[in-house]
C-alpha cells in the first residue's frame, strides 16, 4: 500500500501550484471570468506548453498516461484557485470521447490539436426530459443520403460557446431511453441549424442550450460504431465526474482553511468566534467531511487506474460522487454560515468557491443520482 | 383544546381571499411569478393598496391604524397573502421601528413618523449592525456626540438591507463610551438626505445590490429624533428584536412554496420514464419536510395562542426562527435538487421585467439555484441561528 505521489506527481503538482500563484488571485480570476471568452488564452496555452492537456491521454495517444490519479492531483490543484479554463469540459470529456470512440485517423487529426491546445471541443450528452440519464436521448440522427439530419435539444452544454466543435449524443436507432441505438457525431459550431443558447453558470463558466434544427452532417462524422456509444459515454463522463470530485476536494479544503483561519481573527462579544466550542465542533465536522471527501476520490482514482471490471469502476465514481456532494453540500453551507454576513459577498472569494462546489454537486449526476446508482451496481 | 376556525373566522378567510382576488395587482403577482426582483414602487404601490383597505399593519394598535384582529385572523391573513403570492411589507417600517415609536415614542414622534410609515409614504431601513458589531450588537462604535440641540454622528453601519431606497434609517449609536457596553447606547431616527452620508452598494453572491454600508460623516442629527431616552437605546432594541422574531417561522410561505415543490416535482421527468414525485427518494425528502413545517406551524399557534391570552413573546420564539429559516432553505435545497442541470445557467435577464424570450429550464428552475445562495443569509441575519441556541441555552435551559 502506498498513498504517496509519485515524482511525476509530485512535479505535476507544484507546476500547477506555481502557475495558480503567479496567475490566479482572486482578482485576476475575475478579469477572466468577466472577458468574452470567460477563460483566458494565454492560460490555455501555457496549459498546452506546460503539457498539462496531455495529462487525460494514454502514451498510446500521445499523452502523458492518462492515470485517473494524475487528474485528481491536477484537479484539486484547480480547485484551490477555481481555475475556470474548460479543461474538464473541453480536454478530458471531449478528448475522452475522440480517444475512446475516434478512429485512428480520427484520433490523429483531433488529439494532437487538442493537447497543443488549439482545438476546442465540447460535449452535447443532457437533454432536458433525461434529467442526469445519459442513455435518455430524444436527439435523433437520420441517415438521409451521405449524411445525418440532426435533431433535438442539448442542455447545459459545458464550454459549448467557445467550443470549435460538438460532441453529441444521438439516437441512430431505437426509443428514447434505449441503451442501444446511441452515437456520437462530431459536429462544427458553424454547421448551420445550430442555435445556440450561450451563457454563463451560476458559477462562473461558460455553457449552452443548443438546438439542432436538421442539421446534416456528413456520415464520416460519426465517431465509433452507430449504436454503441453509451459504454464509451459513461465511460467518459466517469472520468470526468472523477476530476470535478477532486477538483471539489480542492475548493472543500479552502473553504476550510479559510473559516478556520477567519474564525482565528473575527473578534465578536470580546472573543475570537472560534474560540466558541458551539463553531469549534461545526468546523471539526467540516473537516471530517473534508477528509472523507478526499479518501473516498483517492479510492475512486486508484480504482479507475485498476484492471478491475467496469462494472466496479462506475460504482467508484459513483460512491465519490455521491459523498463529494454531500461534503459540497454542508462543508459550503458552514463555511458561508461561520463567516456571517461577509460569507455572503460577491467580494469575498468563500462564496465563490461554495457557488462551485454547489454547482459540481448538481453536474454530472448529484448526490442522489450517485446514490442510487451504487446501490443498483 | 381546538384549532379549527369558527364560522366568524372562516368568513373572514373569505373576505380576505376576494380582497387579493380584486387587489392585488396583477403586474406584481406576473412580476413574481417571473422571478423578476420588485422594486421600489412596486412594494409602495402594493402597501398604499394594503393600507386604503386598512390592513397595512396587522400588528399595530388599532388607535394608530392597526386592525384590531385576533391572532387567528392575523394568521388567516398572513396565510392568505402568501396564497396569493402577495408580498409582506418590507418590514424595517411597519414591523420594526413603528412598534418602538408607538412603545417608546413621544407624542410629537408618533404623530410626525407613525400615519407616513402606515401610507407607505417613508421607506425606512434598518441601521444596526456595523462591520465589527454582528452578533455581539452592543459592541457597536457608531458615535453619537452631543452639540446644542443636534448629536453629531460618525461611524458605518452595514448590511442594511434595501437602504438604497430608504428615506429614513433607525440607528443604534453610542452616546456614552465610558458606560458599559449595553448601557451607553441610544436609538435615534436619521433622515438619510442629511449631509454626511454616504450609502455604498454590497453585492451579494447571487449578483444582487440587496445590501448597504451606510456611512455618517459628522451627520447631525436634531435631538428630537432620539426615540426615549439617552442611553436607553439597547432596551428598546431588544423589545424590537423579539418583535422581529415572531413573524420570522414564514410558515405560509414555505407551505406555499412546498406545494409548489410538489406540483414541480409531478411535472419533472426523473429520466427514466416517471416523474420526480414518483422517486421514493425525493418523495420521502418531501415529505419529510412538510412534517417539519406541521410541527413548526403548531409550535407557532402555540405560541400565538400564548401571546393572545396577554403573555409577552418570550425567548421561545427563537425556536420560530430556528426551524422557520431551516424549513425554508430545505425547501431551497429540494428546488435545486429538482432543477439539477437546469438550475446552473445564470441568466438574469430571464428575471427583468418585460424579458419576453424562451426561458431555460421549465418555470422556477433557472432561479432555483439562486434562490438557494441568497436564502443562507436566512440562518445568518435576524439574530444568527448560533445566536438563537445561546438564548434558548441560557434563558430557556437555563444553562
Ligand atoms: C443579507 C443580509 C441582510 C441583512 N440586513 C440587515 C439590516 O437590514 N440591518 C442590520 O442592521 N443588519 C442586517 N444584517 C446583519 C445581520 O444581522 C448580521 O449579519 C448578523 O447579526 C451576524 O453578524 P455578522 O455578520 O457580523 O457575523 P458574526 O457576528 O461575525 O458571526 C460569525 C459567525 O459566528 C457565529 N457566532 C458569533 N457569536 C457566537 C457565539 N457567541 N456563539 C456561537 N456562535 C457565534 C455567528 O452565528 C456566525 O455564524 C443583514 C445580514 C445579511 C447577511
Amino acid at each position: 500500500m502506498d498513498f504517496s505521489f509519485s515524482d511525476e506527481q509530485q512535479m505535476l503538482q507544484e507546476s500547477v501550484q506555481k502557475f495558480v500563484h503567479r496567475h490566479y488571485a482572486f482578482d485576476a480570476r475575475r478579469a477572466i471570468l468577466a472577458s468574452a471568452a470567460g477563460y483566458s488564452a494565454e492560460h490555455w496555452a501555457l496549459f498546452a506548453e506546460l503539457g498539462w492537456l496531455t495529462v487525460p491521454f494514454s502514451e498510446a495517444d500521445g499523452g502523458f498516461g492518462g492515470l485517473a490519479t494524475d487528474l485528481m492531483v491536477l484537479m484539486e490543484e484547480f480547485g484551490k484557485a477555481l481555475v475556470v479554463e474548460p479543461f474538464v469540459a473541453g480536454v478530458v470529456l471531449g478528448g475522452g470521447l475522440v480517444s475512446a470512440l475516434g478512429s485512428p485517423a480520427q484520433k490523429e487529426h483531433l488529439l494532437p490539436e487538442l493537447m497543443a491546445g488549439s482545438l476546442q471541443l465540447a460535449c452535447a450528452l443532457y437533454e432536458e426530459q433525461g434529467r442526469y440519464n445519459l442513455a435518455s436521448v430524444a436527439t435523433t440522427a437520420h441517415v438521409s443520403g451521405s449524411h445525418f439530419l440532426v435533431n433535438g435539444t442539448k442542455v447545459l452544454v459545458l464550454n459549448g460557446p467557445v467550443a470549435d466543435a460538438l460532441l453529441v449524443s444521438v439516437r441512430t436507432a431505437g426509443s428514447e431511453r434505449d441503451v442501444e441505438g446511441i452515437s456520437v457525431v462530431m459536429i462544427a459550431s458553424n454547421t448551420p441549424g445550430i442555435v445556440r443558447r450561450d451563457y454563463t453558470t451560476v458559477d462562473g463558466h461558460r455553457a449552452a442550450q443548443i438546438r439542432f434544427d436538421n442539421v446534416q452532417v456528413p456520415v464520416s462524422a460519426l465517431l465509433g460504431q452507430q449504436g454503441a456509444a453509451l459504454p464509451a459515454l459513461q465511460q467518459s463522463v466517469d472520468r470526468a465526474t472523477l476530476c470535478v470530485c477532486a477538483e471539489a476536494v480542492g475548493a472543500l479544503d479552502m473553504l476550510l482553511h479559510k473559516t478556520v483561519e477567519y474564525s482565528k481573527t473575527r473578534q465578536q462579544f470580546g472573543a475570537p468566534i472560534g474560540s466558541f466550542q458551539a463553531l469549534q465542533h461545526r468546523m471539526a465536522d467540516m473537516f471530517i467531511e473534508c477528509e472523507l471527501a478526499r479518501s473516498i476520490v483517492m479510492m475512486a482514482a486508484m480504482t479507475l487506474d485498476a484492471d478491475v471490471p467496469e462494472a466496479q469502476k462506475q460504482r467508484a465514481v459513483s460512491a465519490a460522487k455521491s459523498r463529494v456532494g454531500k461534503a459540497a453540500r454542508k462543508v459550503g453551507q458552514e463555511a458561508v454560515q461561520l463567516h456571517g454576513g461577509i460569507g455572503m459577498t460577491d467580494e469575498l472569494d468563500v462564496s465563490h468557491y461554495f457557488k462551485r462546489v454547489t454547482a459540481i454537486d448538481s453536474m454530472f449526476g448529484n448526490a442522489d443520482f450517485h446514490t442510487a446508482r451504487f446501490a443498483r451496481l | 383544546m381546538n384549532a379549527a376556525f369558527t364560522p366568524a373566522e372562516l368568513e373572514f378567510q373569505e373576505e380576505v381571499r376576494a380582497f387579493l382576488a380584486a387587489e392585488f395587482p396583477s403586474e406584481i403577482r406576473h412580476k413574481i411569478a417571473r422571478h423578476v426582483p420588485l422594486e421600489k414602487d412596486d412594494f409602495v404601490r402594493w402597501q398604499k393598496v394594503l393600507h386604503r383597505k386598512g390592513w397595512a399593519a396587522p400588528n399595530w394598535p388599532v388607535a394608530f391604524g392597526g386592525t384590531g384582529w385576533t391572532a387567528a385572523q392575523k394568521y388567516i391573513f398572513a396565510q392568505e397573502m402568501a396564497k396569493a403570492g402577495a408580498p409582506e411589507p418590507v418590514p424595517f417600517g411597519m414591523k420594526m421601528v413603528a412598534p418602538v415609536i408607538i412603545t417608546y415614542g413621544n407624542d410629537e414622534q408618533k404623530q410626525r413618523f407613525l400615519p407616513d410609515i402606515l401610507a407607505s409614504n417613508v421607506w425606512w431601513c434598518q441601521g444596526y449592525s456595523e462591520p465589527n458589531a454582528g452578533s455581539d450588537l452592543a459592541s457597536l462604535k457608531t458615535t453619537a456626540v452631543r452639540e446644542g440641540n443636534h448629536y453629531v454622528v460618525n461611524g458605518t453601519k452595514t448590511w442594511n438591507t434595501l437602504g438604497q431606497y430608504a428615506d429614513w434609517i433607525f440607528c443604534l449609536v453610542r452616546t456614552d463610551i465610558t458606560a458599559r457596553k449595553q448601557e451607553g447606547i441610544s436609538f435615534l431616527l436619521i433622515d438619510m438626505k442629511s449631509p454626511g452620508i454616504k450609502v455604498s452598494p454590497i453585492y451579494l453572491l447571487d449578483g444582487t445590490p440587496e445590501v448597504n454600508e451606510v456611512h455618517f460623516d459628522n451627520v447631525r442629527v436634531p435631538v428630537e429624533n432620539r426615540i426615549g431616552e439617552e442611553n436607553q437605546g439597547w432596551t428598546y432594541a431588544k423589545v424590537l428584536l423579539t418583535h422581529e422574531r415572531t413573524n420570522i417561522a414564514g410558515v405560509p410561505r414555505s407551505k406555499v412554496r412546498l406545494e409548489e415543490l410538489k406540483a414541480g416535482a409531478a411535472a419533472a421527468p426523473d429520466g427514466q420514464g416517471g416523474n420526480l414525485l414518483q422517486d421514493p427518494v425525493f418523495a420521502h425528502k418531501i415529505a419529510e419536510t412538510e412534517i417539519q413545517i406541521l410541527a413548526l406551524e403548531y409550535a407557532e399557534l402555540r405560541a400565538l395562542a400564548a401571546v393572545s391570552v396577554g403573555k409577552a413573546p418570550g425567548p421561545e420564539s427563537s425556536i420560530l426562527k430556528i426551524v422557520g429559516t431551516e424549513a425554508a432553505q430545505r425547501i431551497d435545497e429540494l428546488a435545486m435538487e429538482l432543477a439539477a442541470l437546469q438550475g446552473l445557467p445564470f441568466v438574469p435577464e430571464q428575471f427583468e421585467d418585460g424579458f419576453d424570450g424562451e426561458l431555460i429550464g421549465a418555470e422556477g428552475e433557472a432561479s432555483a439555484m439562486l434562490t438557494y445562495f441568497n436564502n443562507r443569509k436566512q440562518s445568518i441575519f435576524g439574530g444568527s441561528n448560533e445566536i438563537q441556541k445561546n438564548i434558548i441555552s441560557k434563558a430557556v435551559l437555563g444553562l
